[in-house]
């Protein structure tokens, strides 16, 4: 996008702009295509041309290209022309409107896929073109992906809500993906999920978010120069983000005091002890195991017992790692993975090599195992040696 | 310009000369065969020869209709002997001759004591399309 136009900015007031023009009587579908017409074109006017109320710029070029399209519409179906003037917006009050929009793009009629694309397009305000790029698929099946969403939500009523957690596993999911072309995706979702926070009050939002910063804050020091992945216990801890740290800390201090723990606290509460730590020795493993005990009662996840017995080797010394491990099921992803690497804090280094080329074998992404193929040569040398 | 399939196989090609799994090198052995392989397809990029790459999993399954009503049959993991693509490169050239040319080039990538792995790609023309002007 052009310099001088914070794009950023423009697309933060994609949600209430839209809202806007569904309570106009516009459908979801229509007035969302008429957005992005009118993003493009402030995109293309506002750094010659910026105007003194943008939201009202956007909500105007916006309903004009909705009633030029549905005139249009009309016209082809020889119907009679929808009115001119522009109708007084509806009673709902205009903060709720970014929160109907979030729920709505993550309602759970959506396969995971088509919520996250759909959040990212219509309450992210990001182009198909972008999306499809981040996601590494062509535009036109990204484009086909959206427009079914918005076929499947278009009997959805905009203003009822249901669980706040449908829209967290959403925003979970885009973070999670990270960063690839030429969108941030973890940044973005940082964005959306500070924009929620923002319009609802709800502990496991903040605790969301907390995480979210707490991870991004190592983000920096998780890669090597030469692209391979450096474990936490091996990252330069003077390369973290200290301001995310801070923020994210403060966030789910505020949270916790309500004493409504949810899942994401939980997991940022864990994050949080390691933004903690000034070095990896002085990491609080033994408040780390607790914090996974309250989340194995809270979502009894089999990776979150991985976790814990990885917690449990580093508290207790590897023997009761392995022992937690144990009772855990080995076909579980990155099982072989914590495998190897309590084997190796146990001293049996054949084993520990063994496990990691096996572990590499299984690994879902390139990063992952590399760096499992790069630990079993590690051990294999020293066994040489 | 054609298009040609460079294919790696985890399995079902002939050995290459410098036989040795990666696990089995040092560390040093395979950062320096990552940066080849980084550095080979950034000049494509910068040559405008590059298209596509991808790695995949070691693991997969054969899958086939079994009829109406009745769920796919799968079959896998994969027997042994059986042939394992392990990934492969997309390059739009000129020629056949700078296709081989480049793919000699990816071959010749370190392995084991820093020494070219001298591993066998498969090369595979793409069927294009038929050509606008024809006489």
């Amino acid at each position: 996008m052009s310099a001088g136009v914070d794009e950023a900015r423009i697309r933060s007031l994609t949600p209430s702009v839209l809202g806007i023009l569904v309570r106009r009587g516009a459908d979801f579908a229509a007035a969302e295509d008429a957005l992005q017409d009118a993003l493009v074109e402030a995109v293309r006017v506002w750094p010659a041309d910026p105007p003194r109320d943008p939201k009202g710029w956007l909500v105007t070029v916006a309903w004009r290209r909705f009633l030029d399209a549905a005139r249009a519409d009309a016209a082809r179906r020889r119907r009679e022309d929808l009115a001119d003037e522009e109708p007084p917006p509806g009673p709902a009050p205009a903060a709720d409107d970014t929160l109907n929009l979030y729920f709505l793009c993550a309602h759970p009629s959506l396969t995971p896929s088509s919520a996250v694309a759909l959040t990212l397009r219509a309450v992210g305000g990001l182009t198909t073109r972008q999306i499809a790029q981040a996601y590494l698929v062509p535009e036109a099946t990204m484009a086909q992906r959206i427009s079914r969403a918005k076929r499947t939500v278009s009997g959805v009523r905009f203003d009822r809500h249901g669980d706040v957690a449908t829209v967290l596993r959403v925003l979970y999911l885009v973070f999670n993906e990270g960063y690839s072309g030429d969108v941030d995706l973890a940044a973005e979702a940082i964005r959306l999920t500070r924009q929620l926070a923002s319009s609802i009050d709800h502990p496991e939002v903040s605790g969301l978010l907390a995480l979210m910063l707490l991870h991004h804050a190592r983000r920096a020091a998780r890669t090597a120069p030469d692209g391979s992945l450096v474990p936490l216990a091996e990252q330069d801890r003077t390369r973290w983000d200290t301001g995310a740290i801070a923020e994210g800390v403060h966030i789910l201090q505020a949270a916790l005091a309500r004493d409504r723990l949810g899942e994401f606290q939980a997991q940022a509460a864990v994050a949080a002890l390691h933004a903690d730590a000034p070095t990896a020795e002085e990491t609080d493993w033994v408040q780390i195991v607790e914090w996974y005990d309250e989340l194995l009662l809270l979502t009894d996840s089999p990776v979150i017992g991985l976790n814990r017995a990885v917690a449990v080797g580093e508290a207790d010394g590897p023997r009761a790692g392995l022992a937690a491990l144990a009772a855990l099921d080995d076909s579980l992803p990155r099982y072989d993975a914590v495998a190897a690497y309590l084997h190796e804090r146990d001293g049996d280094l054949t084993a520990a090599a063994r496990l990691y080329a096996v572990a590499a074998g299984k690994a879902h992404d390139l990063a992952e195992r590399d760096h499992l193929t790069r630990q079993a040569a590690r051990l294999h040398t020293l066994l040489r040696g | 310009m054609a298009k040609y399939l460079l294919l790696k196989h985890y399995r079902g090609a002939p050995a290459p000369v410098n036989d040795v799994s990666m696990d089995r090198w040092t560390p040093e052995e395979i950062s320096a065969h990552m940066t080849y392989m980084r550095d080979f397809a950034t000049r494509l990029e910068g040559t405008g020869e590059y298209v596509d790459g991808q790695a995949l999993s070691q693991e997969g399954t054969f899958v086939r209709y079994d009829g109406e009503g009745r769920p796919p049959v799968t079959d896998g993991p994969f027997a042994e002997t059986k042939d394992l693509i392990a990934g492969w490169m997309v390059i739009d050239v000129d020629s056949y001759e700078r296709a081989v040319e480049l793919a000699g080039e990816l071959s010749a990538a370190p392995g084991a004591g820093g020494k070219p792995i001298h591993e066998w790609l498969e090369l595979r023309p793409f069927l294009g399309t038929p050509p606008t002007v024809t006489e």
